[in-house]
């Protein structure tokens, strides 16, 4: 067997190392934006509305004006002249349009928790104090919240200016889906319905933004997960130029999604500093972060699918509808998710046939934008939805069915009937390795045998597909300023130490420790003499940040690049200090090697001292260069695909609608994995995030748009007591767009948890003809499905 | 209100207003942040802290409550070493991602090792059912509280 370039001795790729920032979060000494005080601080409090759509008649601010502390009191309308207004489309997602949104409302308020006025205060608690003495006199409209609804013309259109509420719609053909689904044995219909759900990262979202005005500068504290991004945006929409803003992530308390958005009140107190002079924070309370941080998924999904007896499925056919809110988010829009869902959908299946629908509606709720898995984990659910539907209908195995028609393992190169682009995957050595893992034959005994007791256990499963890697076709050909590649500056300093600046992000997956290893492993260096600066527009290099599943593919790949470069500076310099030839030397353990017999020539410390403090000692035409700057962007393929298969074993209490999760496995291809136990924990923690959706997480609205579980106590998020074990495998099919082979791990639980978990309730509950197609699959939902509700 | 308190070892002597909770005092007068808020409500558990040995939830307490009380937060069960196998642990298993939920379940973990010195995992995982976390999906987290019950049980 060749190996590979990462294969190097003393290689971290491939290693679990730990993190290095994990100490200092283990003692309380993290620093996140809620820690951080500045001199001459304030607190914002914002005033929300408690309509989901009302006109603003008035406000009338002077009683609160006069309350302690209070240093300024802000209305939307005051606001227009410090921070234009945004819209968030982008051209290639054709025909989406929306309407300006402005920081604070202006006129008219459109979701329950819009930003109305903002109260600037010496603490938090003064400003709320202050902002209870607020009067807003509302006129209340009729509210859209139905997403059927916001399509019958005789409701409300929530901006008058658009005509109407449909937001986006796509529709993709291909194939011969008509002749397919007459020729078909049988053909399968079924409604999936996706409640609401929403990121509740513990860390809610803060900023802190401070405006210089010696300088002319606002330094923003911000957890977010594209630094670049928001300087850009910050300084467009508060008429600065880019370079008088400055984006500093300090420790996130995780985000999954949540904190990659511009928000309308990260924005308002941007423009509050600069209005104010001086420090503004403001961090949500929970209960304001569940009206204000974006939602998740609201989906209904009509879907289809055609079968022989054969077990072969010869088409799909989606129609889906998805309610975003009152505007599509900013910029990275509301329509990628129904979009994503289109593309996806029956894409780890051999079928060319296949047509779909998605139509993306206003309405009056908190908006819905882009969380962990962004759609996959809806057309992992529909597609799996369907596959099993069929497999009931002609009596065979689940497994079975997908044998039969998941893409070979040698087909690639290859594309799926939406057009997505495949360079290599692994579904049936994924499920090979999956059914290795679990004693399907065993449980299915068990099954029987419980079963005659009068306990329902199920098993179900779900193949996906993710996409990893996005170059510029997420977002960059759609006009957004969004960077597509990212960069690493990598140096060497007088102690023979290294110093990496990347443009990644840290919210937690381990991006610092990713870096180090690649960096460490690139340029033969004990991991412990190599530190990462990571989050800082004025200190990285210009790139994206980590989202979408890119950071380690695209980040780490380009700290590889970087690492490469400077061994092979100091390689150069060694060879003139050692008068050997480059080529001859190598750098193992942070010292200069003969390559051929790994004899030690010279430490990097030394080789330091030398470039740094006697270049005299050099030839006089010998300049050293000790950093080295690279950037990486995938050229050949759009995305990197990534494919896996989970798996669920449960039990249902039939009499109280209790499901208990026994047991949970997951197999995922994500190429190279550079550091085996953080993708695991990522694959954990991805699968929690939709077991989560599965089964508890939902945000209830009622009639009026008011969301009526908007804490805590009632929004139920899954706890260490509910929660299975999880046991992760791999198979690897590295791409080869890079030289280390990573793509993303970061989704893939999200994707298929869900799906696998509602397939093995429906697996348990089928001596009861039942089929539930709606998560989240609370008790009584269960019950109702039962007739027993 | 004037209270004195002992926070992690040193007496504290402060004025506050009564409804300033424990939490916010510790993090705003002390400037003693590793005790994190997550809720502000009492269900996720970052907030959790030691007074008068018994682990409560900061964010429930007022600072007025822990007049004459002995306060013990995540600084000082870490700088007295208490801990320092537990976060190793931690550490070692990555049973943090962001860290945002770990000093609350440190706190949590450490109060259960205390009162159950082997705690089975379904043990483990019903003691820190308060403490919301939402990067790991828990297992590492069981998994490091349960290797060290392990050793310090093989340490006695
Ligand atoms: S902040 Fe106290 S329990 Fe959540
Ligand atoms: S590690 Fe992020 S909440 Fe637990």
């Amino acid at each position: 067997m060749s190996l590979s370039p990462t294969d190097l001795p003393n290689s971290y790729i491939g290693r679990t190392v730990p993190r290095p920032n994990l100490a200092r979060l283990t003692e309380g000494r993290g620093l996140y934006v809620s820690d951080l005080t500045l001199p001459r601080m304030v607190h914002v409090a914002f005033l929300r509305s408690p309509y989901a759509h009302a006109e603003i008649r008035s406000i009338d601010t002077s009683a609160a004006e006069n309350m302690p502390g209070v240093v300024r009191i802000v209305t939307g309308e005051q606001m227009q002249a410090f921070c234009t207004p945004w819209v968030g489309v982008l051209a290639h997602l054709k025909g989406l349009k929306s309407a300006p949104q402005h920081p604070m409302a202006v006129g008219r308020v459109r979701w329950q928790g819009e930003p109305v006025v903002a109260v600037l205060a010496t603490s938090r608690a003064l400003a709320e104090d202050a902002a209870e003495h607020i009067l807003v006199d509302y006129s209340e409209l009729p509210a859209v919240v139905d997403v059927l609804a916001a399509l019958d013309p005789s409701k409300p259109v929530i901006h008058d200016g658009l005509g109407d509420n449909l937001a986006f719609e796509r529709r993709l053909d291909a194939g011969h889906v008509d002749a397919a689904f007459a020729e078909a044995d049988h053909v399968i219909e079924q409604s999936f319905t996706f409640g609401r759900h929403t990121g509740v990262t513990l860390e809610a979202r803060s900023i802190v933004a401070d405006w210089n005005k010696a300088e002319a500068r606002l330094t923003v504290h911000l957890g977010t997960q594209a630094p670049h991004m928001m300087q850009n945006i910050i300084a467009m929409h508060l008429g600065l130029e880019e370079p008088q803003v400055r984006i500093l992530c300090h420790d996130v308390g995780g985000s999954f999604g949540i904190k990659v958005h511009v928000y309308a009140d990260d924005m308002a107190v941007a423009a509050l500093a600069r209005m104010a002079g001086r420090p503004v924070k403001y961090v949500a309370d929970r209960l304001e972060s569940f009206v204000a941080d974006i939602h998740a998924r609201d989906h209904v999904v009509h879907g289809r699918i055609a079968v022989k007896n054969s077990g072969e499925i010869t088409a799909f056919e989606i129609d889906d509808l998805t309610g975003i809110g009152p505007y599509s988010m900013y910029p990275r829009t509301s329509a990628v998710e129904a979009n994503q869902i289109v593309n996806l959908v029956g894409g780890q299946y051999a079928c060319p046939n296949y047509r779909a629908r998605a139509r993306v509606v206003f309405q009056n709720k908190a908006m819905m934008s882009q969380y962990r898995g962004v759609g996959h984990p809806i057309a992992t659910s529909v597609t799996e939805g369907l596959v099993d539907l069929a497999a009931a209908r002609i009596g065979m195995d689940p497994l079975e069915i997908r044998r039969r028609n998941l893409v070979a393992d040698d087909a690639y190169p290859c594309a799926s009937a939406s057009g997505l682009r495949f360079e290599a995957m692994s579904h049936h050595a994924s499920l090979n390795k999956l059914l290795g893992m679990m004693d399907y034959a065993g449980l299915r005994t068990e099954q029987a045998a419980l079963r005659a007791k009068g306990i329902y256990r199920g098993i179900g499963f779900a193949s996906f597909i993710e996409i990893t890697n996005p170059g510029p076709a997420f977002y960059g050909v759609g006009g957004a300023r969004i960077s597509a590649q990212d960069g690493a500056a990598v140096r060497l300093d007088a102690t023979g130490a290294v110093i990496v600046q990347s443009s990644i992000t840290e919210q937690g997956q381990g991006s610092e420790a990713v870096i180090a290893q690649v960096t460490a492993t690139a340029m033969g260096v004990p991991l412990d003499r190599v530190r990462v600066i990571l989050g800082d527009t004025d200190n990285t290099p210009y790139g994206g940040g980590t989202w979408a599943s890119r950071g380690a593919g695209i980040g780490g790949e380009a700290a590889w690049q970087a690492g490469r470069a400077l061994r092979s500076n100091i390689l150069t310099l060694a060879g003139t200090i050692l008068q050997a030839r480059p080529e001859t030397l190598d750098i193992r353990a942070g010292v200069v090697v003969d390559a051929e017999d790994g004899r030690e020539r010279l430490p990097l410390s030394e080789l330091a001292r030398i470039a740094y403090f006697r270049p005299d000692t050099l030839p006089c035409d010998f300049q050293s260069e000790l950093m080295a700057t690279r950037h990486f962007v995938p050229r050949e393929y759009p995305f990197a695909f990534t494919n896996g298969i989970q798996a669920s074993y449960l039990e249902v209490d039939t009499d109280t609608g209790f499901t208990r999760l026994l047991r949970h496995w997951v197999v995922e291809d994500c190429g190279t994995v550079i550091n085996p136990q953080l993708v695991d924990e990522q694959i954990r923690g991805g699968v929690v995030q939709g077991l989560g959706a599965a089964l508890f997480e939902h945000c209830q609205y009622d009639a009026q748009g008011q969301m009526i579980n908007a804490n805590m106590a009632d929004y139920l998020v899954p706890m260490a007591g509910e929660m299975p074990d999880i046991d992760v495998a791999h198979v690897v099919s590295p791409t080869l767009e890079s030289v280390i082979g990573a793509k993303g791990a970061g989704e893939a639980g999200t994707a298929g948890a869900a799906a696998c978990v509602v397939n093995a309730v429906n697996d348990a509950l089928s001596p009861f003809w039942v089929v539930i197609s709606e998560i989240p699959m609370t008790p009584a939902l269960i019950l109702r499905a039962l007739g027993r509700g | 209100m004037n209270i004195t308190l002992t926070v992690n070892g040193e007496t504290v002597t402060a004025d506050v207003l009564p409804r300033t909770h424990l939490v916010d005092f510790l993090r705003e007068h002390l400037e003693l942040t590793g005790s994190h808020l997550g809720c502000e409500h009492g269900v996720c558990g970052a907030c959790t802290i030691r007074l008068d040995g018994a682990i409560v939830r900061g964010c429930l307490v007022l600072a007025v409550q822990a007049d004459g009380g002995v306060v013990e937060t995540i600084e000082g069960l870490s700088d007295s070493g208490e801990i320092a196998d537990l976060q190793a642990a931690f550490i070692a298993r990555n049973a943090l991602q962001c860290g945002f939920c770990t000093p609350g379940m440190l706190m949590a973990a450490q109060d259960l090792l205390l009162h159950n010195a082997t705690p089975t995992r379904e043990e483990i995982r019903e003691h820190i059912s308060g403490n919301y976390c939402r990067c790991t999906g828990y297992q590492a987290i069981v998994d490091a509280v349960e290797t060290t019950a392990k050793q310090r049980a093989r340490a006695q």
